[in-house]
């Protein structure tokens, strides 16, 4: 008998006292990102339908296996054909590595699976099911501290998806000057993930956290308060960039798929 | 207007309790901390109950009500609905000593392991000077009124009782905070101790101590992930680490 039903505590048979739907975000929590991680292995795996000039999926760039379109990456084909016991390897297993490694070890989506995937704790008040408990000082969970490594690698990946909505203002012949619906799908998409990483606390910390005397460095200070302001709306970015890529690459699957024409406004 | 309102107690000590039915009179703009004062001046005149300004600024009347960490003296009747019964319970982190009065003593010992603030050797008293600006960020840990509210919510502890000797809890990650980001403070540890001695690492910043501080303290986002992030910064960061080596600083100026 541990936690609060230990003997020294007051003696009540429940866990919980709440009255409250405390289980509700959980269990949200855990439809939306199961959701997601369906739809993402689907997507991978799928290795189609996830270029068409001049939209590339976010899931797919940068893409730079031969198994690519030649035009589908200003930096060419690099890595040639990956392939395990002769089956290619989808290039979208190799991004996703990145992203996927950036939102794993986020301050928020931790918080958030840790609640609602296992359960530690389910909600505040709540007891959880566990015998032990040794948080984030052992492995696996001790690379958690490894945040920072991954917010670098985001940000070359938001540096690309840039550019890659850049080349959105050209039309389906490569000429500039053009805008459709998918440019702006790509815009916003990026500039979800932009506002992600620069409320991300690692940036906060990089960027001015870390110093003792703010009035020594009055530029990182403003920038530190910057950051802060958008570091409350973490939870926020986080969620709506999680949806701004998927549906991005809904957008571009069915432009690509033939399902949809990508309308141009010029 | 007053209304009957229906709540439940718990009594008892160390060894036995019970959630006990009581109905009480309830005045319109009333606390639950009155209401708990209304039926001990009416039904249970030995009923324990740890409170002192009634303003939300001495941290004594820490309590469990309906299942949340809440201070009493600051939670309006009026926020339950009329026909809602109102469960009263002492903290459930900590040895309950009697009815609604807990042991908190775990705490005090805790702020004892806390090195205290060290300003340089050779300052004198009226002589320490410091910029708003470098002092701001503690200035908000200094709002704490210990309630110990977060403590009673932290799982860490609350759930695992082994935990105690090694978790220092989000109070006291805040102290260290405070500290390590003061202007004058000149211990160079902090970050090492608070990962090593006082189990940093097993909070897993699902914060709940941040959505139970009645001060509104933001102690997870301004206390907790900043000292995670120097505790990288010194021990598992080799580009810092190296970076430390090489111009022989700690890396925080």
């Amino acid at each position: 008998m541990s936690g609060v039903f230990s003997p020294s505590r007051a003696k009540i048979a429940v866990r919980t006292l709440r009255t409250d739907r405390w289980w509700l975000q959980p269990a949200i929590t855990v439809a939306v990102l199961v959701s997601f991680i369906i739809y993402a292995t689907i997507r991978a795996f799928e290795a189609k339908f996830y270029f068409a000039e001049p939209l590339i999926s976010p899931f797919y760039s940068p893409c730079l296996t031969s198994a690519c379109p030649t035009n589908g990456s200003l930096l060419g084909q690099p890595f040639g054909t990956i392939a395990i016991f002769g089956m290619v390897i989808s290039p979208a297993l190799f991004i996703l590595i990145f992203p996927l490694g950036f939102r794993m070890t986020c301050y928020y989506y931790r918080k958030a699976y840790y609640r609602s995937f296992w359960q530690s704790p389910p909600a505040c008040a709540v007891a959880e099911p566990h015998k032990t408990y040794t948080g984030e000082t052992r492995a696996p969970l001790i690379l958690q501290n490894g945040h920072r490594w991954f917010f670098f690698a985001g940000l070359i990946f938001n540096v690309l998806l840039s550019i890659d909505a850049v080349l959105a203002f050209r039309n389906a012949e490569g000429q500039w000057g053009h805008m459709s619906i998918g440019t702006l799908v790509l815009l916003t998409n990026a500039t979800l993930l932009w506002l992600y990483s620069a409320s991300c606390h690692t940036c906060r910390h990089t960027i001015g956290g870390r110093l003792k005397h703010f009035s020594q460095h009055p530029l990182r200070y403003k920038l530190w308060t910057w950051v802060s302001v958008l570091n409350h709306k973490h939870p926020t970015f986080a969620w709506i960039s999680l949806f701004g890529v998927a549906l991005t690459d809904v957008y571009v699957r069915a432009v690509s798929s033939g399902s949809i024409s990508n309308l141009y406004f010029f | 207007m007053a209304r009957k309102l229906n709540m439940r107690i718990w009594r008892g000590d160390s060894v036995d309790g019970a959630l006990q039915d009581v109905q009480v009179e309830a005045n319109e703009g009333e606390v639950v901390l009155d209401v708990i004062h209304r039926v001990q001046a009416t039904q249970m005149g030995d009923l324990a109950v740890r409170w002192n300004c009634k303003a939300g600024k001495c941290g004594s009347c820490s309590m469990e009500i309906n299942g949340k960490p809440r201070l009493a003296c600051m939670t309006q009747v009026a926020s339950y609905g009329e026909e809602e019964t109102i469960t009263v319970t002492p903290l459930r982190a900590f040895p309950v000593i009697k009815d609604l009065v807990t042991d908190v003593s775990f705490n005090y010992k805790k702020a004892m392991e806390i090195p205290a603030y060290a300003p340089p050797s050779d300052l004198k008293p009226g002589e320490a000077r410091m910029q708003q600006v470098d002092v701001e960020r503690s200035q908000e840990f200094r709002k704490c009124i210990e309630c110990f509210l977060c403590q009673d919510t932290c799982h860490v502890i609350r759930d695992h009782e082994e935990n105690k000797k090694s978790f220092a809890g989000p109070r006291f990650f805040i102290r260290i905070a405070e500290l390590d980001m003061h202007p004058l403070d000149t211990l160079r540890n902090r970050k090492q101790t608070a990962q090593e001695e006082h189990g940093l690492g097993m909070c897993n910043i699902t914060k709940c101590c941040t959505e139970v501080c009645p001060e509104h303290i933001r102690i997870t986002d301004n206390a907790i992930i900043p000292m995670k992030e120097r505790v990288v910064d010194v021990k598992y960061d080799p580009v810092r680490w190296l970076g430390s080596k090489i111009r022989k600083r700690e890396g925080i100026v």
